[in-house]
């Protein structure tokens, strides 16, 4: 088998090195936003994994702990006004957008309360007073919906615009490449965000692809593109700002490419390194070293910004809060039989 | 010329999408073709002209993601429709019709639906064979949280167009080029919710129940003009709407009549003509059958080219006649 070389170099090389984070142009609110909103997603994530481990979890979980700094950094410039997509693995998207936990874990329990009223489980999730406008498992199923929800904002006259996340292996979809066509070709304000984690399921993305740089696709459609260190908060939220610009005044899509690894695999709590081709504990172990939280925890504790007690403060802070919202899921009752054809049809006879 | 004035179904379709586009800011049409007079007949002729190009959009060739687009616009308040000039090609575009649209409403527990109408065009005929040809309402009745319409007369052609585009649901509406010359006389504009809608008997009989959707509709109401001349008096039950499918029009014209013959376009096995069948069988009585019931459908094949084998392929006046006669043991 033919062997394909990086061309993201560094930023895809678990053992290079990465420089501290220069955080000195950034607001400190905005430093200490980032650091809570990562850290309660990583947290909520942890406690997400807990119940697949206790069995209380049945649906298909799909983690982002390590690439938290993606949702974080791109969601400090979107509004409520924006129009949002995510895929199997949108825990993150969601709470980076300020979305319900309570109603995050309610869902994963299959519970009434849930953000999806407890019918779609981790991987259909709904939030739309925070401008998530749902998730779906098939891969870029979201891409082409979010070229549509762009459209719509074009049609509306404002300057909103669409959003999707979607992974590498996604770029290996036909859709993908009509979609970045059709928003490239109607110059409709769409920002893509590619959350390269140079994983699908089991394979490494030099099994699948002849490069691991997927902006290069975007390339191709003439959309201007940035490709990022995905474990740097601020690179993604610079980049981002950038894009977002370009989007809402009229300059057409834009893509983000932030290239990350998931700590996890690719469904469930385990960290699959028996599972993944190429996957391995070293490799996870260095990738461990770029965590996007300590980084940024890191650079801030030099800068005198936090003592060395504020992560774990803040730990137990969130913790308790999603103590809590886990005690009210359980309690949730479930969906009653009425649900089961309740919703089929929206417009009953 | 007398005062009501007929109108072509293929017309009818066309007044559909200027009503929807005049009274309705939030409908958009978006598919292959709609700039050009040669994909979809007579049905859209002059609209971009008429509404701007930005509400009747042509389209590059990527039917998923076009039909993708046009359900992300209806997730956002939109109410497009999404044209498919060949049902065939609309296949490309079956993960956002199957797996997204008819499952957002019930996956997210009812709180949004996206708001959009496939029109899927059947084009057959004229040696276009296996894959210009495929006549494929089966697959998208078997589909819970879609709804399917299949108009069979020119004033359906306007009217389900219109309930369809309006209906809160996503619509799959199906309309057959065999059909577009097809005369009636149009009423005003009525909107009436898709919801209501279902089987209709458009002639009363007591022999025998013909039943079919879209030009089999119409193949069993010229059948009965014939089978009449011989003395055997049909009644025709117009299907309409496949999905969500309500069987009770039908049934109850089969506790009357006695006997069944069911016309369909698609193919026999798994298809729609077993499931009205089906519907029958299993009502109280055995529906009241008489005799067993009957099937007109296409031969178990992809389309032919050649017109010698076209000629034998798709189902004519003739076949459901000479059926309905084998099925009361007249010959």
């Amino acid at each position: 088998m033919t062997e394909f070389r990086s061309e993201l170099g560094s930023l895809a090389d678990a053992g290079a090195p990465v420089a501290p984070l220069d955080i000195s142009a950034v607001p400190r609110p905005a430093l200490e936003r980032y650091l809570r909103d990562m850290l309660s997603i990583r947290l909520a994530e942890e406690a997400i994994g807990v119940l697949v481990e206790e069995g209380l979890a049945k649906t298909p979980c799909h983690l982002a702990i390590g690439q938290e700094a993606i949702a974080v950094g791109v969601s400090a410039s979107l509004r409520r006004s924006d129009r949002i997509f995510g895929g199997h693995r949108s825990h993150a998207h969601l709470l980076a957008l300020g979305g319900d936990l309570d109603g995050l874990f309610a869902e994963i329990l299959g519970k009434v309360s849930g953000l999806s009223r407890g019918m779609g489980g981790s991987m259909h999730l709904y939030a739309p007073s925070v401008g998530f406008q749902g998730c779906v498992p098939l891969v870029g199923a979201t891409i082409p919906i979010a070229v549509g929800a762009g459209l719509a904002c074009r049609l509306d006259g404002g300057d909103s615009i669409a959003v999707t996340y979607f992974g590498d292996g996604a770029a290996e979809e036909g859709v993908f490449h009509e979609s970045l066509n059709l928003a490239a070709s109607q110059r409709l304000p769409v920002l893509f965000v590619c959350e390269n984690n140079l994983f699908s399921s089991h394979l490494d993305i030099l099994l699948r692809q002849p490069s691991d740089r997927i902006a290069r696709f975007a390339d191709a459609h003439q959309i201007v593109t940035l490709t990022v260190d995905g474990n740097d908060v601020l690179a993604v939220a610079a980049a981002t700002d950038t894009l977002t610009q370009h989007a809402r005044s009229g300059g057409g899509p834009a893509f983000l490419e932030a290239v990350t690894y998931r700590h996890r695999g690719h469904v469930g709590p385990k960290e699959d390194v028996d599972v993944g081709v190429r996957r391995t504990m070293s490799e996870l172990a260095l990738w461990k070293l770029r965590d996007p939280i300590a980084r940024l925890a890191g650079a801030m504790q030099a800068a005198g910004f936090v003592g060395e007690g504020h992560c774990d403060a803040l730990r137990a802070e969130i913790g308790n809060r999603i103590a809590a919202a886990r005690a009210l899921a359980e309690a949730s009752p479930y969906p009653d039989a009425t649900a089961l054809l309740g919703a089929v049809y929206r417009e009953q006879r | 010329m007398s005062a009501a004035t007929e109108t072509s179904y293929g017309e009818a379709i066309c007044l559909g999408f200027e009503h929807l586009l005049a009274n309705h800011p939030e409908t958009f049409a978006i598919g292959q073709g709609v700039w050009s007079p040669w994909y979809v007949g007579n049905t859209m002729t002059g609209l971009d002209e008429k509404f701007g190009r930005h509400r009747v959009i042509d389209t590059p060739v990527s039917e998923l993601a076009c039909t993708g687009a046009a359900i992300g616009a209806a997730l956002c308040g939109y109410r497009p429709i999404v044209i498919h000039p060949r049902m065939d090609f609309m296949l490309l575009a079956v993960d956002q019709i199957v797996n997204q649209a008819a499952k957002w409403s019930h996956m997210f527990g009812g709180q949004c639906a996206p708001s959009v109408t496939i029109r899927a065009i059947i084009n057959r005929g004229g040696e276009q064979g296996a894959q210009h040809s495929q006549a494929l309402h089966a697959w998208f009745a078997h589909v819970p949280g879609l709804r399917v319409v299949m108009p069979a007369t020119a004033a359906d052609a306007r009217d389900l167009l219109i309930a369809s585009v309006l209906s809160g649901d996503p619509v799959m509406y199906i309309d057959d080029r065999w059909l577009y010359g097809r005369k009636s006389v149009l009423a005003p504009v009525v909107p009436r919710p898709l919801a209501g809608e279902g089987p209709v008997v458009r002639r009363t009989g007591r022999d025998v129940t013909l039943a079919g959707a879209g030009y089999s509709a119409y193949l069993c109401e010229e059948a009965a003009l014939r089978l009449a001349g011989e003395g055997i008096d049909s009644e025709v039950v117009d299907i309409r709407v496949l999905n969500p499918f309500d069987p009770s029009t039908i049934v109850s014209s089969v506790q009357k009549t006695g006997a069944l013959c069911v016309v369909d376009s698609g193919w026999g096995p798994a298809g729609f003509a077993a499931e009205v069948i089906a519907s029958v069988v299993e009502s109280p009585g055995s529906g009241g059958l008489r005799r067993p019931p009957s099937r007109v459908t296409l031969p178990f094949a992809p389309a032919p080219a050649s017109r010698a084998l076209e000629s034998l392929y798709y189902p004519t006046v003739e076949t459901v006649v000479a059926s309905v006669r084998a099925a009361l043991h007249l010959e």
